[in-house]
C-alpha cells in the first residue's frame, strides 16, 4: 500500500493593504476576514487532511468517509478565499476596471453586457439562502460561462471553473452594511479584479 | 443604540398565535387570502438592551427589527404566491414557491420561538431549568453543565449558517440536540424547546469571529420557563 504524505497549506499574503479596497470594504472587515476567518480555514483544512493521511494510511474508511465534511468546509473556504483575494484589487491596481479580450467577448455575447452579467451576479448573491457564495464560472462542456452559487464553502468543482467569485457569508459585510447586503453587492464592483477573471478564462 | 419604548409583557404577541383583527370578510378564492394567515412580527416582551451585555442592543434591534422583519414580509410574499399557484393549478409555481416558504416561513417560526426561549436576568434570564424539563436533561446528559456542553460543541460545528435545538421526540418524549441548517425549522418528528441562532448576524456586531464567546455568554440569557411550558 502506498502511504501518503503532505505539506501543509498556509495562509496566502494579501496583494494589498487591508484597507486599500476602501471604501467598498472596510480594512477592519479584510483584517478580521483574512487573519481570523481564512486563517481558521487553513488551521481546521490542515488538521483534517492530516487525519485523513493518517486514516487513509491505517485503511479506515469509515474514519475517511467521516472526515470528508471538514475537508469540503475547510477546504473549500481556503480556496474560496483564495481565489476571492485575488479576484479583489484596490483602484489603482485595476480593481473595477471593465473586463477586455476574450472573456469581455463572452460575457457579451452570453449576457448581453457588463452591466447585464452584474445585475445577474447580484440577483443570484441576494438569493442565497444562508451562506454562501456566488462565481462566474466557465462550464467546461461548452466551453461557455455562466452565473452559480453554491452554498456554505462549497467550491467550485468538476464541471465548472471558478472565474470570479463574491463570498456572500455575513462575516464578509456585516461590519460595514449590517443587514444591507444589497449595498454591499453593488459597491463590491469597484474593486473587482477582471484581470484575475480573463487570465482564469484562458487557463479554464 | 437600544430603544427606549418599554415592553410590556403581557402584551407579548407570538406570530403563530395572533390573530390580527379584520372587518372585512375575503372570498375564499380571492388571491389575498385571509388576513389571518398573515404573518406580523411578534413584540419583544423586553428592550432591546435588556440582554446585555451577553446581546448587544444594537444586534437585538437590527435582528429583530430588520432580519426578522424581513421574513416575516418575505414570507407573506411567497404564501400570496403559493395560494395563487395552488389556486390556479400552475404545480410547477407552486413547488418553485417551496424554498421560500421554507426559508422566510422557516425564519419567522425560528426567531419567534428565539425571541421567547431569552429572557433578561430580571426576568429569569440564565435561572436553570426546574420540574420534569430538569428531570430529563439529568437523565439524558447528566447535568445541565454537560447539555450546554454538548449544545454548544453542536453551534460551533455548524458548517455555514444555521441553528442549535433542544428537541423533543414527539413519539418518545425522549431529548436531543439538534442542529438545522440555515431557517429549516423544527418540524415532523421533534419539536422545538430552546434554540439558539448560529447565523453571523446573531453575534458579529458584537462578537466578530469570536462565536464561541457569543455561545458561552448567550446562556445567561436563556430563557428557561420558556422551554419547559414547551415540553410535552
Amino acid at each position: 500500500s502506498t502511504t501518503f504524505v503532505r505539506t501543509k497549506v498556509t495562509l496566502p499574503d494579501l496583494k494589498y493593504d487591508y484597507a486599500a479596497l476602501e471604501p467598498a470594504i472596510s480594512g477592519k472587515i479584510m483584517e478580521l476576514h483574512h487573519s481570523k476567518h481564512h486563517q481558521t480555514y487553513v488551521n481546521s483544512y490542515n488538521d483534517a487532511a492530516d487525519k485523513l493521511s493518517a486514516a487513509s494510511n491505517t485503511g479506515d474508511v469509515v474514519a475517511q468517509i467521516a472526515l470528508q465534511p471538514l475537508i469540503n468546509f475547510h477546504g473549500g473556504g481556503h480556496i474560496n478565499h483564495t481565489l476571492f483575494w485575488e479576484n479583489l484589487a484596490p483602484k489603482n491596481s485595476g480593481g473595477g476596471a471593465p473586463p477586455s479580450g476574450e472573456l469581455s467577448k463572452q460575457i457579451d455575447s452570453t449576457f448581453g453586457s457588463l452591466e447585464e452579467v452584474k445585475k445577474k451576479f447580484n440577483t443570484a448573491l441576494a438569493g442565497i439562502q444562508g451562506s454562501g457564495w456566488a462565481w462566474l464560472v466557465k462550464d467546461t462542456q461548452t466551453g461557455g460561462i455562466g452565473i452559480k452559487t453554491y452554498a456554505n464553502q462549497d467550491p467550485v468543482v468538476g464541471q465548472f471553473k471558478p472565474l470570479l467569485g463574491v463570498d456572500a457569508w455575513e462575516h464578509a459585510y456585516y461590519l460595514q452594511y449590517n443587514n444591507r447586503k444589497a449595498e454591499y453587492f453593488t459597491a463590491i464592483w469597484d474593486v473587482i479584479n477582471w484581470k484575475a477573471a480573463e487570465e482564469r478564462f484562458a487557463k479554464a | 443604540m437600544s430603544t427606549t419604548m418599554l415592553r410590556n409583557s403581557t402584551l407579548l404577541r407570538s406570530a403563530l398565535r395572533s390573530a390580527v383583527p379584520t372587518t372585512t370578510r375575503v372570498a375564499a378564492f380571492s388571491s389575498s387570502a385571509p388576513i389571518k394567515a398573515q404573518a406580523t412580527l411578534p413584540d419583544l416582551p423586553y428592550d432591546y438592551g435588556a440582554l446585555e451585555p451577553a446581546i448587544s442592543g444594537q444586534i437585538m434591534e437590527l435582528h429583530h427589527s430588520k432580519h426578522h422583519q424581513t421574513y416575516v414580509t418575505n414570507y407573506n410574499a411567497a404564501r400570496t404566491k403559493m395560494a395563487d399557484a395552488l389556486q390556479s393549478g400552475d404545480i410547477a409555481t407552486a413547488i418553485a414557491t417551496q424554498p421560500a416558504i421554507n426559508f422566510n416561513g422557516g425564519g419567522n417560526i425560528n426567531h419567534t420561538l428565539f425571541w421567547e426561549n431569552l429572557a433578561p436576568k430580571s426576568q429569569g434570564g440564565g435561572e436553570p431549568p426546574s420540574g420534569p424539563l430538569a428531570k430529563s436533561i439529568d437523565d439524558h446528559y447528566g447535568s445541565l453543565e454537560k447539555l450546554k456542553e454538548v449544545f454548544n460543541t453542536q453551534l460551533a460545528g455548524i458548517q455555514g449558517s444555521g441553528w442549535c435545538w433542544l428537541v423533543q421526540d414527539n413519539e418518545t418524549g425522549a431529548l436531543q440536540v439538534k442542529t438545522y441548517a440555515n431557517q429549516d425549522p423544527v418540524v415532523g418528528r421533534w419539536h422545538p424547546l430552546l434554540g439558539v441562532d448560529a447565523w453571523e448576524h446573531a453575534y458579529y456586531l458584537q462578537y466578530e469571529n469570536k462565536k464561541v464567546e457569543y455561545f458561552k455568554n448567550i446562556w445567561s440569557v436563556i430563557n428557561w420557563k420558556t422551554a419547559e411550558k414547551r415540553m410535552k
